[in-house]
């Protein structure tokens, strides 16, 4: 139902390194669960409306007054690589 | 007072004896920890102090929960405190700041106890999916505690927490209750802020009580429902929740999806379950058929939208600003690695379920149409509580199972979800409260059945006070989980 | 044989949004501050963190479509747009999709398709080992601008020009600077312009392949980017290829187009709707509040001046993109009914901006007022001083502010209004040039320039050109 290829794909998308066990098992497993919810495709949903909240609240907004910010220190305390007040990171891949 | 008196005591029991000075704040804490101390059920991911406990606690709080403490599900935001969601990917991160449900807590005088295990950001119902290793059923430590919320369901029905802190996206909070004999409680989606939880699917998860008895879950939840400045999805419950008193359920209605419940049931605890529905009627409660048409579908909607929703909320994993880094050789392979080693398998199956039902040519087969389902399981509800006050269903279809029983196949760990579901879709609040025992199918000795009622979106008290009723007629006897 | 080709331009436009604070939390927004002091649990992404709309951004954008008569969505949702970058905490901006706050609009002859709300990227400072920039294999991220509301507002593909682009872009930042919401300065990136440029067979209505302009700063540069890429484009098809969909930057400094190589196929954003947030249902009241709060925009102006107040053209279009230049101006007509509006535009925009630069000075804190080159206009046309002498008293009023009036007497600038005096230097100043004389009277109409110039200096530039020039000519015969 889902080949490796979309397997892959998928997985590129999501940042994920899998395995190459990984990779064979997701293919069975996605395949199985997308099987199943594939009987949502034997409902009748012609006409019906799609639910993204099911709060029925409008213009929640918030005053353009400013809140305290955190301390830098604070900011920095969790980050892997800070530095020089900034949190560093790897370039992109070079061109290969 | 001796201790084990004030720990056989529930949240509210405890409330009044540190209010009628009969034990001091401290007396109690000091006592709780011991307990927290001789936990054998891998039910806290971390433990408080005495110091810790009452961090940032106004121990001068004038509430009706003043020095009774708590214990919190790993998925909630502590300052300063170890929050890892059970996973490895957040192995270390203090965050900078607290949940509201938390800081509410606090200013409520409510010490805490330490931090749950659960399955990996929150997605599970057992807590194998935990990367610090499963929490225990104290009922019989082969079998688990459900999930997600297993941590707290163990401990609370272990005697290590008077009350938890859990939360629920598909019957997170009621099924683990229901595995451990104890009362959990989804509320109507915005009625606690979940500023400050960590998101799994976030138009699913709520914040609730894991607790002894109904009173206990009415009276934490008087102290976290509430509109949040930080949560713009959160509403409250308008005029709040008193504690429930009723004594029958007369002029109740109640509601039987017999086409929701099937032949998936163990048969020990349907037989519980039609027990229950004659203690309605004896109570003075009718029960009637109702139908769901498309709460059989719930699962499918279910397993499309939250892991949809999961893998756009776990994308910020991404070893820049917290958490681990697994890599630095380039920015593809620290994401890559970072996440590939820092995610359990569930969560890489449900993220890449997600993204995949997002990915471009699939939105409008999977999520596009999951979301309409979603709408018609709204309608089913929306016409079923006109004929009735009250849904009824068991909460699980099974009693708890042995360690590693459900883990082979994905698929047979998500039919654990088919009577909460449906109740999450539609936002609606639905409590679980213990209702008997039953035998395993695979035999065993007996474990708890938990009996899930649910009620009109914002009808919390009217759900607890028949809840509460109803509980005082079952008598349910909590005292083989305890731990020794 | 070659079929004529011509450019088709559809601009995307973001706009940063001058609120107090983010779109999504209460930080306040960041100007060259410190790296990461502007940052909260929220907009680093924390888990468990929540957006909350700013409020101001919604009247913002409110005020941004009822200036470009867009349509408002009665109600318009926000949408994830999933992407992995460090500039972007979550891996996804929130921004709205295919239900946006505003729809189909226009600013002078170019229509607008949309307008929506949307978060700001990080900034990232790519650094090698040594700090350059060269070789880097790092980068650091400073989330000060991360969370910055922004406008995106994309046109039509109704432009046709480098030149056109230049004319209307300046049209569009001047009419959004008159409303408040934004610094809309392209330098320090609170407005930001990309261009799709494609071209097509004249008289086609079908679209040609298009390519992406990215990272130019200035109008002037993508009035000269547009215009290498379409001669690019031109002279791709003239000899027989095809043009590829890409991204490009403009070099201004050496003229040439780069592509900007993205290592991943186009992107895949996985749009949802974003269930943290929910709708945005625009009152009447806030329509209203909108409309009403709208400043007669540089347009309406322009036309105002040009068809009531007779004022030419090119002036009209510089006073109504400058507000406070245009207050000025109508201060002086205020002052004197008697002066011509056209006179009075042609003053302010020309020799008074002229003499402020010269000597370095703002408009906001000049010396002169109004009033006072009201005057000073006014002895113009009332023919009291001569145009020329006028310069010189503008220059003493840029200076001092001193009284036009109280100026030239001082200085002896009244014109020469009695024409006896005035015949008399006439008839002098033939006299002691009878070589330039000589030759206007044979033909050479241009020689009378070097006597009206030294009638000029005899009277200190007292006369009046027009009526010494008239003189001459009579003296001379023509």
């Amino acid at each position: 139902m889902i080949e490796r290829e979309q397997v892959l794909h998928v997985a590129k998308l999501s940042r994920l390194r899998l395995d190459e066990d990984e990779v064979s098992r997701l293919e069975g497993e996605l395949s199985s669960i997308l099987e199943h919810v594939d009987r949502l495709a034997e409902i009748d949903i012609e006409g019906v409306e799609p639910t993204s909240h099911v709060v029925p609240l409008e213009n929640v907004l918030r005053d353009d007054v400013p809140r305290p910010s955190l301390d830098r220190d604070l900011a920095l305390s969790q980050a892997p690589d800070p530095h020089d007040g900034a949190f560093r990171v790897p370039s992109p891949q070079a061109e290969g | 007072m001796s201790d084990t008196d004030l720990i056989a005591a529930t949240a509210a029991g405890t409330a009044a004896l540190i209010r009628d000075r009969q034990v001091s704040p401290e007396e109690c804490l000091e006592a709780w920890l011991e307990r927290t101390a001789a936990d054998d059920l891998n039910g806290y991911l971390w433990r408080a102090d005495g110091e810790s406990a009452t961090n940032g606690v106004d121990g001068k709080a004038d509430s009706p929960v003043a020095g009774v403490p708590v214990a919190i599900k790993d998925i909630f935001c502590t300052a300063g405190v170890p929050t890892t969601a059970a996973s490895k990917i957040l192995e270390g991160y203090r965050p900078p700041y607290s949940a509201t449900a938390v800081r509410k807590l606090a200013d409520a005088g409510m010490p805490m106890l330490g931090k749950t295990n659960m399955d990996e950001f929150a997605m599970g119902s057992s807590n194998e999916n935990s990367a610090y290793g499963p929490a225990l059923n104290p009922w019989d430590r082969s079998r688990v505690p459900g999930g997600s919320s297993g941590g707290s369901a163990a401990v609370v029905a272990g005697g290590l927490a008077p009350w938890a802190l859990g939360t629920d996206t598909g019957g997170s909070i009621r099924q683990p209750a229901a595995l451990c004999g104890i009362v959990g409680l989804k509320p109507t989606y915005g009625s606690i802020s979940r500023y400050g939880m960590i998101a799994f699917a976030s138009s699913l998860d709520q914040c609730g009580p894991l607790t002894q008895d109904v009173t206990d879950a009415a009276l934490l939840l008087s102290q976290l429902q509430g509109r949040d400045e930080m949560d713009s999805t959160s509403t409250g419950i308008e005029g709040g929740v008193a504690l429930p008193s009723a004594e029958d359920l007369t002029g109740m209605r109640f509601g039987i999806p017999s086409d929701l419940i099937g032949e998936g049931v163990d048969p020990g605890v349907k037989a519980v379950f039609d027990r229950t529905v004659a203690r309605i009627e004896e109570l003075g409660g009718t029960v009637s058929e109702i139908v769901l048409p498309h709460a059989g579908h719930g699962i499918s909607a279910y397993y499309v939208l939250a892991p949809a929703e999961a893998s756009t909320n776990l994308s910020r994993y991404d070893g820049v600003r917290y958490g681990i880094r697994d890599s630095n050789a380039d920015l593809t392979s620290m994401y890559e690695v970072t996440r590939g080693d820092g995610f359990g398998p569930e969560v890489k199956r449900r993220i890449m379920l997600g993204t995949y039902a997002l990915s471009s040519g699939y939105y409008d087969a999977y999520y596009g149409r999951a979301q309409r389902v979603r709408t018609m399981i709204v309608r089913d509800f929306d016409a079923a509580f006109v004929d009735v006050d009250f849904v009824i269903t068991p909460t699980s279809p099974s009693v708890a199972f042995g360690l590693g029983e459900k883990t082979t196949d994905p698929l047979t760990m998500y039919l654990n979800d088919l009577f909460t579901v449906p109740m999450s879709l539609a936002g609606i609040p639905a409590i679980s409260i213990p209702a008997g025992m039953a035998a395993p199918e695979g035999g065993g000795s007996e474990m708890p059945v938990g009996f899930q009622i649910a009620a009109p979106a914002f009808g919390e008290q009217k759900l607890l006070e028949a809840s509460f009723a109803l509980e005082k007629a079952i008598n349910f006897d909590p005292s083989g989980g305890r731990v020794r | 044989m070659s079929q004529e080709l011509e450019a088709v331009i559809g601009l995307e436009i973001h706009v940063q949004l001058a609120t107090e604070t983010k779109m999504f939390c209460g930080c306040r927004l960041s100007f060259g501050d410190e790296p990461n002091t502007h940052t909260c649990p929220v907009c680093l992404a924390h888990p468990g963190t929540l957006p909350v709309p700013n409020r101001k951004a919604i009247e913002y954008a409110l005020l941004i479509a009822a200036a470009l008569e867009c349509e408002v969505a009665p109600r318009s949702i926000f949408h994830r747009k999933n992407y992995f970058y460090p500039d972007s905490p979550k891996a996804y901006q929130i921004s709205q999709y295919d239900i946006p706050i505003a729809g189909a609009g226009k600013l002078g002859d170019v229509r607008i398709h949309r307008a929506h709300l949307e978060e700001d990227a990080a900034k990232m400072i790519h650094v090698g080992e040594s700090g350059r920039i060269q070789g880097s294999n790092a980068s650091l991220v400073d989330f000060n601008r991360g969370g910055t509301p922004l406008v995106e507002i994309v046109t039509e593909p109704d432009l046709t020009s480098g030149a056109q682009v230049r004319e209307w872009g300046q049209l569009l930042r001047a009419t959004i600077k008159q409303l408040g919401v934004s610094d809309v300065n392209m330098e320090e990136g609170s407005l930001r312009c990309d261009a799709n440029v494609s071209v097509r067979p004249v008289g086609s209505k079908e679209l040609g392949t298009k390519t992406e302009m990215k990272n130019m700063n200035s109008f002037r540069f993508i009035e000269r980017g547009i215009e290498a890429e379409v001669t690019r484009q031109k002279e791709l098809i003239a000899s027989g290829g095809k043009v590829v969909q890409e991204t490009l930057h403009f070099d201004p400094s050496t003229g040439e187009l780069h592509s900007l190589r993205s290592k991943e196929e186009a992107h895949d954003y996985r749009y949802l709707p974003e269930p943290d947030l929910v709708a945005i249902a625009p009152s009447a009241e806030m329509l209203v509040a909108a409309r009403d709060a709208l400043p007669e925009l540089p347009a309406a102006r322009a036309a105002r001046y040009r068809d009531e107040l007779g004022v030419q053209e090119s002036a009209a279009l510089l006073l109504s993109f400058e507000t406070d230049w245009a207050a000025f101006f109508e201060g002086v007509i205020s002052e004197d009914d008697s002066i011509e509006p056209r006179v009075a535009a042609n003053w302010v925009t020309g020799e008074f901006s002229a003499e402020l630069r010269k000597q370095d000075q703002a408009l906001e804190s000049s010396k002169v007022t109004p009033a006072s080159l009201a005057n000073l206009v006014g002895l113009v046309s009332s023919k009291r001083v001569s145009h020329s002498s006028a310069k010189t008293v503008l220059e003493s009023m840029v200076a001092d502010g001193a009284d036009p009036l109280v100026i030239v007497e001082e200085q002896g600038l009244e014109q020469i209004s009695d024409s006896g005096e005035l015949e008399t230097i006439v008839k002098a100043a033939i006299e002691n040039n009878p070589k330039p004389a000589e030759q206007v009277r044979s033909g050479n109409e241009k020689a009378i320039g070097a006597l009206v110039g030294a009638v000029m200096k005899e009277t200190k530039g007292r006369a009046d050109g027009g009526e010494v020039t008239r003189l001459l000519r009579e003296h001379l015969g023509l």
